[in-house]
């Protein structure tokens, strides 16, 4: 479940990209200030440690199919909320630089969705309180799926929720939401139960390890209920401000502020509203600026929507299609004049 | 994928990073902040925009024939990631089915457009995050982030995790091998089993860090990690920003791919 | 400047479990000197070691270093002047490329960059890597990644090497190459190894452990030949030993 940038407008995109740096450099401050030297290498190495476990499947009973660790949880168990965030920070860049794993851009929206919510949200407002201070298997089991599954909801209704706000697909809210949550319920369940299966043998073969590892953490427990909610109240206010400026101006915000930069997007005289401007902006920069997109059929209800859709001219489609295959056999042309020439150098 | 062609694969990618082109001795930042600024300008395009995207593949088509990256290894790695952004991507097709274009006699719905759309920039997007680790190191990268304002913590601790990705994924690969010696033909991993080997690994992986540490103490470790700033900015990467630049903007602002297929229609028809 | 450059006085350590891993360890090291540490698994070696540069402290008895007694305040001073070699290189290779790991060291005693990468060219080409300094270390095979370990020490230019396993893992060409090698420093070395052949070589004296207790202190041709000693630790004698006895 990586959100891919194909999918991105680059508003959420640089929204989501923003909030997960200023996460970010809030949590390498506060490790900062009473860092334990051991952390920066337990760190690391816990990272390819959570990399290197995440490329192994194991069968989902009863299905068939595979599944594999989430990794969030485990960290935040071990490491507390701030080193585990960056960690599994830097879990993402590595799988979005190696795998391409959503892209360089949707990697904010993945941070965010797969780091900020297991472990600034999760862990300390639901796995803490429900393990409490025992750490019987049948309370590590009930903590650890419930955190589980809250925090792949939380993670997957992120991503309808960055998709529809880019705008990009047609999908409607409710059929996305029944698409994404239930499938994410499911693999919610499987790594919850593999999480607890893991921090359990780990207590029963070397109870010493988790203690040893979770002292040298520099502020475990002082993670206040009070701050977590001020901080996200505040995020959420900030996130959903740019993300509603940028919505109000235009769908795609970016390419907005693009056009005003390079000088092509002239405002209608009768800028009256959002509307006319919107539909201005659109109509410069749609596909083929000229086509119309007419109504097929019974979707004549489309047409009262978009009555401002122009008339159709086949020679620009055309003029379309002619230039992209022009453009394209022409870069074909000098990457295999590059290639050529390169075998022929060594 | 199993195990092993993950591992392999991204030991591959690996090994591309450290070859030595021209593309390849840039400078990380350079290529960092152009390759942010291509895909930037790549999703910036509009929904149903098609054709001003196809200019943009000779970014990724440079790199990889100068980089001397193979194409057909980058576009493997492509297509095992695609799955998501089609599975939404294909919807469009059905849910949006106004008639944008007419090709030939045939119309062509606004959602296919959009699918067609979402499509190229997924190829775009994923080639461009790709070229750009195949043709600079990771430690590269990270020293190019930390340049950049990346704080001094997250970089340190990102350059441990890739010290360790190779020892770790090949630890967990004895494991795993280990265990289906024993399994006689059980190819699947149930969860308890699976359970049981992430936390081997894992105890192996917290006693390595303590013998990490050792080592770091042993030579004068006082809690940074310290390296030497290796690269400067060029000409040479000077002149390949100012051309990315160029490049970006020019495609973004003008409708080249029309305007060329005008003309040829003029001289053709 | 007293001539003992190593001296363990009565030490004794005891882990927090409860196990006793030194008990009265009692020797010293003269300039310029090479001691191979032998034994079976558990003896003591690695724990003699890990005190060599104070990540281990004595639960009682005194290491001296140079004139330097070990002590937490002394720990830093100590650690520019003994050089530990890791039995794992992948423990010890702890950074992205040669270079860095090399560099590191270097760049801990505060010295500036001219002198780093002086440091660094000298330590790389006295193991003959230069070629391998922009590598990552899991590019490099077992024998150049030890020959790196071994120069990310030699780059802190320590008075005293402490290897624990130098040739584990190695394949005979690898372990030949570093036995030359370790053969043309003249540093005093501190050798823990189950390769006898390489002690007797190398290490001109030999202290055997049993039970974390040195049951034998002398040199190496005479200890390392005496059968009925090393079967007693449940070691035998160095292969080369064996054809002589042998033929």
């Amino acid at each position: 479940m990586h959100m891919a940038d194909a999918l991105l407008s680059p508003a959420v995109g640089a929204t989501l990209w923003a909030g997960t740096a200023a996460v970010g450099g809030y949590a390498s401050k506060r490790l900062k200030e009473r860092i334990d030297d051991r952390l920066i290498p337990l760190m690391g190495v816990l990272g390819a440690f959570i990399f290197a476990a995440q490329m192994i499947n194991f069968t989902i009973p009863g299905t068939g199919s595979s599944g594999h660790l989430g990794g969030g949880m485990i960290l935040a168990v071990i490491l507390g909320p701030h080193a585990a965030f960056l960690v599994m920070a830097s879990v993402l860049t590595v799988q979005a630089l190696f795998f391409a794993d959503g892209g360089l851009l949707a990697l904010g929206c993945n941070i965010w969705n797969l780091g900020i919510y297991p472990c600034y949200l999760v862990y300390p407002l639901i796995y803490k309180p429900l393990l409490g201070k025992s750490q019987k298997q049948s309370r590590i089991i009930i903590a650890s799926v419930t955190s589980a599954v809250v925090a792949l909801q939380l993670g997957s209704f992120s991503v309808v929720l960055e998709t529809l706000l880019s705008g990009k697909s047609e999908l409607p809210f409710g059929a996305f939401v029944l698409l994404m949550q239930p499938i994410h319920l499911a693999i919610g369940l499987v790594e919850g139960f593999v999480t607890a299966g893991v921090i359990s043998y780990v207590h029963g073969a070397r109870p010493d390890v988790i203690e040893s590892v979770s002292s040298s953490r520099p502020l475990g427990d002082r993670v206040s209920l009070k701050k977590i909610v001020i901080t996200f109240a505040v995020l959420a206010v900030i996130t959903g401000g740019v993300l509603s400026w940028f919505a109000s101006t235009n769908p795609d915000g970016l390419e907005w502020a693009v056009e005003k930069a390079y000088g092509r997007s002239e405002l209608p005289e009768k800028g009256q509203g959002i509307a006319p401007v919107l539909k201005a902006i659109q109509e410069k920069t749609a596909f083929l600026p000229d086509y119309n997109f007419k109504p097929t059929g019974s979707a004549s209800e489309k047409e009262e929507a978009d009555p401002g859709w122009p008339g159709i001219d086949a020679g620009t489609s055309a003029a379309g299609l002619v230039g992209a295959a022009i453009v394209l056999g022409m870069i074909v042309f000098v990457g295999m004049g590059i290639r050529a020439f390169r075998r022929r150098d060594t | 994928m199993t195990f092993d062609e993950r591992y392999f694969d991204i030991g591959r990618l690996d090994r591309l990073s450290y070859k030595d082109t021209c593309v390849h001795r840039l400078d990380p930042r350079a290529k960092v902040i152009a390759t942010v600024m291509f895909l930037f300008t790549v999703i910036s395009f509009p929904k149903y925009e098609v054709v001003a995207l196809a200019p943009f593949f000779l970014f990724p088509v440079l790199l990889m024939t100068v980089g001397e990256i193979p194409i057909l290894f980058i576009v493997k790695k492509m297509i095992i990631v695609s799955p998501f952004a089609i599975f939404i991507g294909i919807f469009n097709p059905f849910l949006d089915t106004r008639t944008a274009v007419v090709i030939a006699g045939i119309p062509v719905s606004a959602g296919w457009l959009s699918f067609l759309s979402i499509l190229l920039k997924f190829a775009l997007t994923i080639s461009a995050a790709l070229l750009l680790i195949a043709t600079t190191s990771f430690p590269a990268v990270c020293h190019a982030l930390r340049r950049l304002g990346f704080p001094a913590l997250f970089v340190s601790q990102l350059l441990f995790l890739y010290r360790y990705l190779f020892v770790l994924m090949e630890e967990a690969m004895r494991i795993i091998r280990a265990r289906e010696m024993r399994s006689f033909g059980r190819r699947s991993t149930g969860m308890k089993v699976f359970a049981r080997l992430i936390g081997t690994l894992f105890l192996r992986t917290v006693d390595r860090a303590d013998r990490i540490y050792y080592a770091m103490l042993s030579r004068g470790f006082q809690g940074d990690v310290p390296t030497l700033k290796r690269s400067r900015i060029a000409a040479a990467d000077l002149a390949f920003m100012a051309a990315t630049v160029a490049f970006l903007a020019v495609f973004r602002s003008f409708r080249v791919t029309e305007e060329i297929g005008r003309i040829a229609q003029e001289l053709f028809l | 400047m007293s001539h003992h450059i190593v001296e363990f006085k009565d030490v004794f350590f005891r882990y927090p479990d409860g196990t006793e891993a030194l008990r009265e360890i009692h020797f010293r090291i003269v300039h310029g000197e090479s001691v191979g540490v032998v034994g079976a698994n558990g003896a003591g070696k690695s724990t003699l070691l890990q005190h060599m540069n104070g990540y281990l402290m004595p639960t009682s008895g005194t290491v001296t270093i140079g004139d330097v007694v070990l002590t937490k305040k002394t720990r830093r001073e100590i650690r520019k002047k003994v050089g530990v070699v890791f039995q794992n290189p992948d423990d010890q290779l702890f950074m992205p490329t040669v270079f860095d790991d090399v560099a590191f060291g270097p760049l801990n005693l505060g010295l500036d960059e001219a002198s780093v990468r002086e440091r660094v060219h000298q330590a790389l080409s006295v193991v003959r890597s230069l070629d391998l300094r922009d590598k990552p270390p899991h590019h490099l095979s077992a024998g150049q990644k030890s020959a790196v370990a071994i120069a990310s020490v030699m780059a802190m230019e320590p008075d005293i090497l402490a290897m624990d396993e130098p040739a584990a893992n190695l394949d005979p060409r690898s372990r030949r190459s570093l036995i030359t090698l370790l053969k043309t420093f003249k540093h005093s070395k501190i050798i823990a190894s189950h390769d006898l052949d390489l002690i007797l070589d190398v290490c001109g004296r030999c202290i055997v452990m049993r039970d974390g207790r040195v049951v034998a202190d002398g040199p190496s041709a005479e200890i390392l030949s005496d059968r009925s000693l090393l079967e007693e630790n449940d070691l035998e004698l160095p292969l080369s030993l064996q054809r002589q006895v042998m033929a």
